[in-house]
């Protein structure tokens, strides 16, 4: 809404107060001016200038040559490229040492050889919008009535002396859709009264209801619909202010009375509408529901389809109207329309809100009525409108209107205690000035001790509860006024949860291990969407997407990160650690919500480290991510129950890829991204990994528990078993850990041999063995049965025999 | 012989002086004092003199064997000291040269953000609540005070799965799912932040997800300065002690009376500047009084419990905090852009 602040000063007294302060005000209690524009800035100089005489420009097809009088001295002058300008016009004149918009600055000058002493402008030149300016000075100059005093200050006559608040108004505040809602909004703030207008209208004896019949039959939409009748209309501009006033408030001017409608939309919040009566081919209003199919042109001369769904106003047979949101093309106002009907009418918000949806149409009037307008504004409207119609286009007003009123309209009536008041607010405020509060917003009050009744007015249907009184007196009592204190009540311990402080774990480890964290989106498209995922579900699907490639939500991270590691390869850097945590979607049926399972994934690629004068480069193995994942599995005490199985996964290495089991369960995989997909992606080598973060942070772990330093020497033996190529390294390990019995405290592999020293299709893998015992030291012999049955063990559960 | 062993010296303790090694001096040592030395020859000698000069003759040749011993010593000690400055020298290092590096990551931007915050709030006594992203209409919409057919939960703004099911558009679903869980028994102080999401185009300003942060405390006399209160704690602890914070009222359905928090701009001081658009303030967070019809849906007697939420955009903190300009930053995951916040101030 923009509020002119001149205009608002014919509701409210402002004296003493800047415009400046009154958007600060305005802000600080409840309504946010997103901006204060004053229309005259960077603009003086320009002056009503009278036109004596108008000849072709000798030299230019296009220029005119003006004899202009500015009310200063001899005419002067004026060259002039507008197509509109003529002999006898009062316009708005540049003079020599003005200054327009942009600081461009009037001078004297030589155009084609004639000499041209300012400039006639047009109201673009003025800084006023085009797509406001009426349209027919939207390609040329702007013309003022002829009775306009030649040399005025031309933005004077024009209201430009004017500044205007944007105000951004919450969807609660609809009735500062309305100047006269914002005189009472501003009233309140500053404690001053509210002078509302006294619409009077002289009648004739005819009377309205000779003329027009008015039945409703959709009552639900259309509760209340008044009309009245106006004869002999004069169509014509509007007066100069009344067009500035829709200018500055962002509507277009037409005619006298489509204005004066808008001027009351501007004032009241009360949409109008003007039908032709002579063009109405009836002399019925009937408002009832369109029938499926029906059709309507609307003023736009657009073809539009109606449903059931839509209200119509019709003249008894043919719509006539989209009701509250647009007129029909066959009744409209037009020069030659000389009898007007004034439609205001109280329609249903959500009825107003579909009809304007489905057609795309959304305007001043609709958003009105889509809010709900004060239902005891629509005939008061109507009573201004008529008025203006009377004294701005010669219209008579017929006695009475015509109206289907199936209204009823309550005020609303809260109490709430000041009790109640200063325990939500945590203020100390007393009874009387709870009530001026009141008395300020203009609400009636009534008390009873502690209680306070209050009666609301219409204008306000935003206030219904106890609390939406508590926040009046809040606002106005101010913010900034209320101390800061901090909620006493129980004290609650603050933490994490644990799996929340292990969340946070598992992400300080991967980064300290030199992985970044990033953050991807949910939604993918379907190729990405179940690709590397851990379980074969069906991906959770948009009812209506935005674009294909965010349609699904993901079953996997994987994709995504690798995204992100081609995004970065293709601005150079191509060595790249990257982890994330983040829900994966898992489908269960339509009715249900979707399991949302916590993954842990990451993608690493090109070098691993590099420190080139020392002459070191690695680039990512299978073994560094790995081991990346062992440390992690340390740290959450869950190495034991970890197995690393080589596995065949869709776009992995077949050979580098293994599945990862926590307590014998597959939690997730790790390996490298099969070479084709690298290839596509434009990647080097590289590795990736993905776990259900669920099930490992859920994992039972048995409590820390201090374990005694070793008191006795433990004995280490290194031992080389020749094995099949097949024979994995781990399997071994886990052979010689089961015999080596409680003595065997730690084994590792320390030496992989595959060279040409060994027979065909064998390996040799050297183990470094610990035997250790807690209560004594150990003897060779002790190690030798312990060590005699790992090396059987191996034998005949693997046939791997010791190197010779 | 006096003049014998008083040469002998002399000679030793010339050659010693002019030992270049170790090796040399130790020859020194050997060929003087040696079984088969010049001195121990000229002892035979001692036979030969008198029962007088024998114990003089014998004193002056350990006093001279001692010098030399002593010479050889003290040579021998710089020649040390002499060796292991050499070496050092030699194993001099370009200091100069890069270091092996040591891998590190580091954490989104966002995650900083929502783990300092949450950490502020858990000193306060709040714990972290979590919940779904794939929310019901009804934990989303409806437990919020929006029933259905409220304009602000058009279809058009929202990722529906299924009329009743959609991607939450806001934390708060966790807020009335936490409420329910305490059955109408207070306290309840939690702060919740997860990933939100909105049918926005991506642009510089816009997200279709992003993240939010609320919170959220019911319990028995919470006022409206308890939020003020804690607001300000907040603001002085996210964007510095010299900031200043206004509430302004607002309109949330969810909570009544509403509010928006500003805070004062750190780039002009409050005298408005293009950051701020020329108010002087920045929009920080929205916040409020919980509706009543909230605290009923949830199972609270609103007669009994009042209670305040507040909610931010982490995104929006982290591009005013850091001066990000363009939130698709974020989601890119640029490690450029990512590396930049490793650095703790």
């Amino acid at each position: 809404m923009f509020v002119s602040y001149k205009w608002l000063q014919e509701y409210v007294d402002l004296s003493g107060v800047t415009p400046e302060e009154l958007a600060e005000k305005i802000t600080k209690s409840g309504i946010e001016v997103e901006g204060v524009e004053v229309l005259n800035e960077g603009i003086k100089g320009v002056v009503v200038g009278h036109v004596l005489e108008r000849e072709q420009h000798p030299n230019a097809d296009k220029l005119n040559k003006c004899l202009v009088d500015t009310g200063a001295g001899e005419p002067v002058q004026v060259i002039c490229g507008a197509p509109n300008v003529d002999k006898g016009q009062k316009v708005a004149v540049a003079t020599v040492g003005a200054v327009l918009p942009g600081n461009f600055k009037i001078k004297r000058a030589k155009l084609r050889g004639e000499e041209s002493n300012g400039m006639i402008c047009s109201l673009q030149e003025l800084g006023i919008e085009s797509k406001l300016i009426a349209k027919e000075y939207s390609e040329g100059i702007y013309v003022f009535p002829n009775d306009t005093e030649v040399g005025q200050d031309a933005l004077e006559v024009l209201n430009r002396d004017d500044q205007i608040l944007e105000l951004g108004l919450t969807p609660n505040r609809s009735d500062c859709l309305s100047m006269l809602g914002v005189a009472y909004e501003v009233a309140a703030i500053f404690g001053r009264e509210v002078k509302l207008p006294e619409p009077q209208a002289e009648t004739t004896s005819e009377r309205a209801s000779d003329y027009i019949d008015v039945q409703v039959d959709a009552k639900e939409d259309n509760p209340l619909y008044v009309a009245k009748v106006v004869k002999n209309v004069k169509i014509a501009q509007s007066p100069v202010w009344m067009q500035a006033r829709l200018m500055a408030a962002g509507i277009r001017p037409h005619n006298n009375v489509v204005d004066i409608t808008n001027y009351i939309l501007l004032e009241y919040g009360q949409p109008l509408h003007a039908f032709d009566y002579d063009r109405l081919g009836s002399k019925q209003i009937l408002v009832r529901r369109a029938n499926d199919g029906e059709v309507i042109v609307t003023l736009d001369e657009a073809k539009r389809e109606l449903t059931s769904d839509h209200l119509l106003i019709t003249n008894g047979t043919e719509p006539i109207a989209l009701a509250g949101v647009m007129g029909g093309a066959n009744s409209e106002v037009q020069p030659d329309t000389k009898n007007v009907i004034i439609e205001s009418a109280y329609f249903k918000g959500a009825t107003v809100r579909k009809a304007s949806k489905d057609h795309g149409l959304r305007s001043e009037a609709s958003a009105r009525f889509e809010k709900g307008v004060d239902p005891n504004r629509v005939r008061a409207a109507a009573e201004r409108a008529v008025q203006l119609l009377a004294q701005y286009a010669g219209g008579e007003v017929l006695e009475g209107s015509v109206e289907a009123d199936a209204l009823q309209v309550e005020p609303a009536v809260v109490s709430v205690t000041l009790e109640k008041i200063n325990r939500v607010l945590g203020t100390e405020l007393s009874m009387k000035e709870v009530e001026a509060i009141f008395a300020r917003l203009q609400f009636e009050t009534n008390t009873d001790n502690d209680k306070i009744t209050v009666t609301v007015p219409t204008r306000r249907g935003d206030i219904t509860i106890e609390e939406d009184l508590i926040e009046e007196v809040g606002r106005l009592f101010g913010y900034d006024n209320l101390k800061s204190t901090l909620p006493v009540g129980s004290s609650t311990p603050g933490h994490l949860s644990q799996y929340q402080n292990k969340r946070r774990l598992v992400r300080r480890c991967l980064e300290g291990a030199g992985l970044y964290q990033a953050v991807t989106y949910s939604l993918t498209n379907e190729a990405k969407a179940t690709q590397y995922a851990l379980e074969e579900r069906k991906p959770v699907q948009l009812a209506m997407p935005m674009s294909e490639d965010r349609s699904l939500l993901r079953l996997s991270i994987v994709p995504q990160l690798l995204e992100v590691l081609k995004y970065n390869s293709a601005r150079q850097n191509d060595s790249l650690a990257v982890y994330e945590t983040g829900a994966v979607f898992l489908s269960n049926g339509e009715e249900e919500l979707p399991e949302e399972r916590e993954h842990l994934a990451g993608a690493v690629t090109g070098l691993w480290h590099s420190h080139p004068w020392q002459g070191e480069k690695k680039p990512v193995d299978f073994y560094v991510v790995k081991g990346i994942l062992e440390g992690l599995f340390e740290k959450l005490g869950l190495s034991d129950k970890i197995e690393f199985r080589q596995v065949q996964k869709d776009g992995m290495h077949p050979g580098r890829t293994a599945e990862v089991l926590l307590s014998g369960v597959s939690v997730g995989f790790v390996g490298q991204i099969h070479p084709t997909v690298e290839k596509e992606l434009d990647l080097k080598e590289t590795y990736a990994f993905e776990l259900s973060l669920k099930a490992i942070l859920e994992e039972d772990v048995s409590p820390l528990q201090y374990e005694a330093i070793p008191r006795f020497p433990s004995i280490t033996r290194d031992i080389a078993l020749v094995a099949d190529q097949g024979t994995a390294a781990g399997e071994l390990k886990g052979i010689i850990k089961e015999a080596g019995g409680k003595l065997l405290k730690d084994v590792y592999v320390f030496d992989l041999y595959e060279g040409e020293r060994m027979e065909p299709g064998k390996k040799s893998l050297a183990f470094s063995l610990k035997y250790f015992d807690p209560e004594r030291t150990l003897t060779d012999e002790d190690v030798t049965k312990a060590h005699d049955k790992v090396l059987e063990a191996v034998k005949e559960k693997a046939g791997a025999v010791l190197r010779g | 012989m006096q003049e014998r062993l008083k040469e002998l010296q002399t000679e030793a303790l010339e050659k010693i002086s002019a030992a270049a090694d170790l090796r040399e001096l130790n020859d020194i040592r050997v060929s003087y004092l040696g079984k088969k030395g010049p001195i121990t020859e000229v002892l035979k000698g001692m036979g030969k003199l008198s029962a007088d000069e024998r114990p003089k003759m014998g004193a002056l040749a350990n006093e001279v064997r001692d010098s030399i011993a002593a010479g050889i010593e003290e040579k021998q000690k710089h020649l040390e000291e002499a060796a292991v400055q050499e070496k050092l020298a030699a194993e001099k290092i370009d200091v100069t040269l890069p270091g092996r590096p040591v891998k590190s990551g580091n954490h989104h931007p966002l995650t900083r953000i929502i783990e300092e915050i949450e950490d502020l709030f858990i000193g306060m006594g709040y714990t972290v609540a979590e919940g779904p992203e794939v929310e019901k209409d009804y934990y989303n919409f409806e437990a919020l005070n929006l029933p259905k057919g409220h304009p602000a939960r058009d279809m058009q703004d929202s990722f529906y799965i299924t009329e009743d099911i959609l991607l939450r558009t806001h934390t708060s679903p966790v807020q009335a799912r936490t409420m329910e869980k305490h059955e109408g028994k207070g306290p309840v102080k939690i702060i919740c932040p997860g990933k939100v999401y909105r049918r926005d185009n991506d642009d510089a300003t816009h997200s279709h997800q992003f993240m939010q942060i609320e919170g959220l405390v019911v319990d028995e006399n919470v006022r409206m300065t308890d939020l003020k209160g804690t607001l300000e704690v907040f603001a002085k602890k996210m964007f510095g002690d010299d900031r200043e914070i206004r509430l302004r009222p607002s309109f949330f359905p969810f909570t009544e009376p509403s509010v928006e928090m500003d805070i004062s701009c750190k780039i002009c001081g409050g005298k408005g500047c293009s950051v701020c658009k020329g108010t002087g303030w920045i929009e920080i967070l929205g916040a409020g009084m919980v509706h009543p019809n909230v605290l009923e849906m949830a199972g609270f007697d609103s007669k009994k419990y009042t209670g305040f939420a507040f909610g931010m955009g982490p995104e929006r903190i982290a591009m005013l905090k850091y001066g990000v300009d363009d939130i698709r930053h974020f989601y890119t995951n640029d490690v450029r852009f990512l590396k930049q916040f490793s650095i703790h101030e």
